[in-house]
């Protein structure tokens, strides 16, 4: 295509919105609620999946060391530990450490413990974490049946119930969101449809003077694209600045709770922001050439 | 381009415009609108396609821009063959046919000038070639002062000018002209008449279905009645021969 049609195709189709004023007030309209509706299923879903990640590396494996294991033992354990595939760090943490962490996590009352201080109870530990925190458990059971595992301790039951459960909303919320976009397009392509069914004539008369096909769909994508960008726009803003208030006020009611973060503003809402354009813009153009189609058949 | 050399290959020698050789057209609900016909038009010739309503006509003339496919039988236009013509070339060959409807076909949200541009847009040709021709063909139907008008704001005749300098703007071999006279009155149809009498004299093939008795009594051209399907009456020179 010569660089002058394709400027002819982006001046016809800026014109075609405005001739066809009320038609694109619908369609952009329709783009608008849905990408709405995307948005803020899109930001409620990010931040529960941030929030379960972070769950989930906090997940890790306590490996209590026998206390027969000499140096050389534990050197050893170490090594087969780190021998497992998925194991991805382990830190060793003496039972000085150990005890000092217990103490502390007591606050006050804790300063009673220093006096058994010379008699520590406790074991050395090593803090197992693995690549995929769903790998956990198998992990902690391949440890459990090496030499000089006292014991091997991950939050047994909790663990497993809170993967089951993050599992499960990650799913519903890709569902819902796919089901979304479905409504959405249909939404949009019977928009369109109606757009193009008063625009027959002139995809007729395109043809009768002898208009190649894609000549005459380039106009109608074009516009399709506009429509999407231009329907995304108030989405964007309103799903940003609501982000943006929103984002402090829940943030200090959630601080107690130090494992919670929303995500950061920045970059999250240029992500979002970006998602919520690309799909306006490709609902747009499916819609808009899904209809014309059919007037293409000689 | 190996689709424009082959359309080359296609265009012969000869002097036919138009030729169909045993040509059936059946509808799906059972009508038959070309009951075998054979016909030739050779390449400049003016030819009037009368005949009472519903005898074929419309179809007659719909074949020749392939707006409808034969059943059976061949149809040559300008040495295309219509029956192995694809359905995507079919753009590229109305490039070299004009037509005219009795609804004029026009765009209503654009200007005069831009609806005749529009033909020369669409084979991407270069601006200025469009600014001159399209300047030279609306002086040809005399309407270069209204250029810029918007066609509600024409007469019927008008725009039934704007319509044929569409169709000619890109100087066709043949242009089809089906009831163009329909919707007007007698003295805009005379002005009509002239212009496409005009387009023949410079050599281009011109067939129009009409109903107009007085027209074709006194332009006296070839005269091709269909009735039923079928040629009644092929004549040079010929009468309207009906009583309306």
């Amino acid at each position: 295509m010569k660089a002058r049609t394709f400027r002819r195709h982006v001046k016809e189709s800026f014109k075609s919105l405005g001739r066809n004023s009320w038609m694109t007030v619908a369609s952009v309209s329709s783009v608008t609620v849905t990408l709405l509706l995307v948005g803020v299923f899109f930001v409620i879903m990010m931040n529960l999946n941030s929030v379960a990640t972070s769950i989930e590396e906090d997940v890790e494996i306590r490996v209590h060391i026998d206390v027969a294991a000499n140096d050389e033992d534990r050197e050893v354990l170490k090594q087969q530990i780190g021998g497992i595939t998925q194991v991805d760090s382990i830190e060793f943490s003496p039972k000085e450490e150990e005890l000092d962490s217990l103490i502390d996590s007591f606050g006050e009352e804790g300063q009673a413990f220093k006096l058994v201080e010379q008699e520590n109870p406790l074991k050395d530990v090593f803090v197992v974490k693995t690549k995929n925190p769903t790998d956990t458990i198998n992990v902690a059971k391949k440890i459990e049946s090496f030499n000089y595992v006292s014991s091997v301790k991950y939050g047994q039951g909790t663990v497993e119930s809170l993967f089951k459960f993050i599992d499960i909303s990650r799913n519903v919320g890709l569902i819902l969101i796919i089901g979304l976009l479905f409504t959405a397009m249909f939404l949009i392509s019977n928009t369109i449809k109606i757009t193009i069914m008063a625009r027959r004539r002139e995809i007729e008369i395109m043809r009768l003077v002898g208009a190649t096909n894609s000549f005459i769909r380039w106009p109608f994508f074009l516009e399709g694209l506009w429509l999407g960008i231009l329907g995304s726009i108030i989405p964007i803003t309103v799903v940003s600045l609501a982000y943006y208030y929103l984002f402090d006020l829940i943030q200090s009611k959630l601080a107690a709770n130090n494992f919670i973060k929303l995500l950061e503003f920045n970059p999250f809402v240029f992500q979002l922001s970006a998602v919520l354009v690309l799909i306006g813009a490709l609902i747009g153009i499916w819609g808009s050439l899904m209809s014309v189609r059919k007037f293409l058949k000689v | 381009m190996s689709n424009d050399s082959q359309w080359e290959n296609n265009i012969q020698g000869d002097n036919n415009m138009i030729e169909m050789k045993d040509v059936y057209k059946k509808y799906p609900n059972g009508v038959t609108a070309a009951n075998g016909i054979n016909v030739h038009i050779e390449q400049g010739e003016f030819v009037y396609v009368v005949g009472p309503s519903g005898a074929g006509k419309s179809t007659f003339i719909k074949m020749m821009y392939r707006e409808e496919k034969a059943t059976t039988g061949t149809i040559k236009v300008n040495g295309v063959d219509l029956s192995k013509l694809k359905n995507k070339n079919v753009p590229i060959f109305r490039r070299n046919i004009g037509v005219v409807f009795q609804d004029f076909k026009l765009l209503n949200s654009i200007s005069v000038y831009d609806n005749v541009a529009f033909a020369l847009e669409v084979i991407e040709e270069h601006p200025t070639t469009i600014r001159k021709r399209v300047l030279e063909t609306l002086e040809l139907v005399g309407l270069k002062h209204k250029a810029r008008m918007l066609p509600t704001e024409l007469s019927g005749g008008e725009q039934q000018r704007v319509s044929i300098a569409r169709s000619i703007v890109n100087s066709p071999k043949v242009v089809i002209a089906d009831e163009p006279t329909g919707n007007l009155d007698p003295e805009t149809s005379w002005g009509i008449m002239k212009i496409l009498e005009e387009i023949n004299l410079r050599g281009t093939t011109v067939v129009m279905a009409t109903h107009n008795k007085e027209i074709v009594n006194k332009n006296k051209h070839r005269v091709i009645a269909i009735e039923g399907g079928k040629i009644a009456r092929d004549q040079q020179k010929g009468d309207y021969g009906y009583e309306s």
